[in-house]
């Protein structure tokens, strides 16, 4: 592991007891929920690391139990640095706090994070929809979603999927 | 040497309105820009040096709807999309057609999601569908003299809607 990074490493182990996940060289702190502004805050204050370069989800349902886990990558450009937060984030009526204030780019991916997760972002300044359609309803991304949309036509079934499909007639 | 000499005896043609119309609309059938995927690049490749749609009259790729007779829908919808499409296609004057080229203007393709209409035709009512995954320029050319032949068959009652 980087010296660098070594040190954030114990940092965050004493100050927010951070637990470690390393795979393949890529440095990634398991943070809970309510730490995760002031971490944000440090690594941007302290450590440098101006970018959040991507802020994401994945949904291990139903394998795991904290569903979700939400990813930040921060960058840290003048250090030539990256290390990675994960947030486990339980499934029923999940939120999180906004780190809007910490990294301004934050707000379009927290959009993301509803629109797509359903996970609701406290304090966020604009949380609307942002890749759906404003009146759609369900988070696509989880993986309770249905997946498919409409039964494919086969020689089989093709006039009695041909009824009941909506045609524009005018 | 005047105009009469080049032009010959040609005569007298009798038609019938009918004919004289249709034919006039197919010869100058101008479509709106509506690529929205890789179809469209096989209908740039249409437009080129190479298949030539200016020789149907189709040279000019109207950015506005209300320039357009012809909407070829080039790519896959979103459901997004869906309320622009339309919004178009009211935009255009009578007469208008719609072309589907491709599969996934035609029947949503290879994306059976919930973000990609199934087919084009939930929207807006289809002329044309052009098969293929995207269809060559020559399919597409295909689609434009299938839609040549329809508008060249329509009669007086469908002008008026």
């Amino acid at each position: 592991m980087d010296k660098n990074l070594e040190t954030i490493v114990r940092a965050f182990e004493k100050e927010f007891g951070a637990q470690l996940d390393e795979h393949r060289g890529e440095i990634r702190l398991v943070v809970s929920p309510e730490h995760i502004v002031s971490a944000c805050q440090l690594l941007h204050d302290q450590y440098d690391f101006k970018l959040l370069s991507a802020l994401t989800a994945v949904d291990y349902w139903p394998q795991e139990d904290p569903r979700f886990h939400v990813i930040y990558e921060l960058t840290s450009v003048s250090r030539n640095l990256r290390i990675g937060l994960r947030v486990p984030v339980p499934g029923i009526q999940p939120t999180l706090p906004t780190v809007t204030g910490v990294y301004g780019n934050a707000n379009w991916r927290e959009r993301e994070l509803w629109d797509m997760f359903g996970i609701h972002i406290e304090g966020h300044p604009d949380l609307r929809r942002i890749l759906m359609p404003r009146d759609w309803e369900g988070h696509p991304l989880r993986k309770d979603y249905p997946l498919g949309y409409e039964e494919p036509q086969f020689t089989f079934n093709l006039e009695e999927i041909d009824l009941r499909k909506p045609y524009a007639k005018e | 040497m005047g105009v009469e000499q080049k032009l010959g005896n040609l005569g007298i043609v009798t038609t019938t309105m009918e004919q004289a119309v249709n034919w006039a609309r197919t010869r100058a059938l101008w479509p709106v820009l509506f690529g929205l995927a890789c179809c469209a690049i096989e209908m740039m490749c249409a437009q080129d040096s190479d298949y030539d749609l200016s020789r149907f009259g189709m040279e000019l790729m109207r950015a506005s709807p209300r320039q357009a007779d012809l909407m070829i829908v080039a790519g896959r919808v979103t459901r997004k999309m869906a309320p622009v499409l339309r919004r178009l296609y009211d935009q255009m004057p009578e007469p208008k057609w719609v072309l589907a080229m491709g599969d996934c203007a035609s029947c949503g393709g290879v994306f059976n999601n919930y973000a990609v209409m199934q087919g084009v035709d939930e929207v807006v009512p289809v002329d044309v569908y052009v098969a293929g995954c995207p269809p060559r320029p020559e399919g597409l050319i295909h689609g434009i003299i299938t839609l040549h032949d329809k508008i060249q068959k329509q009669k007086v009652k469908d002008w008026v809607k």
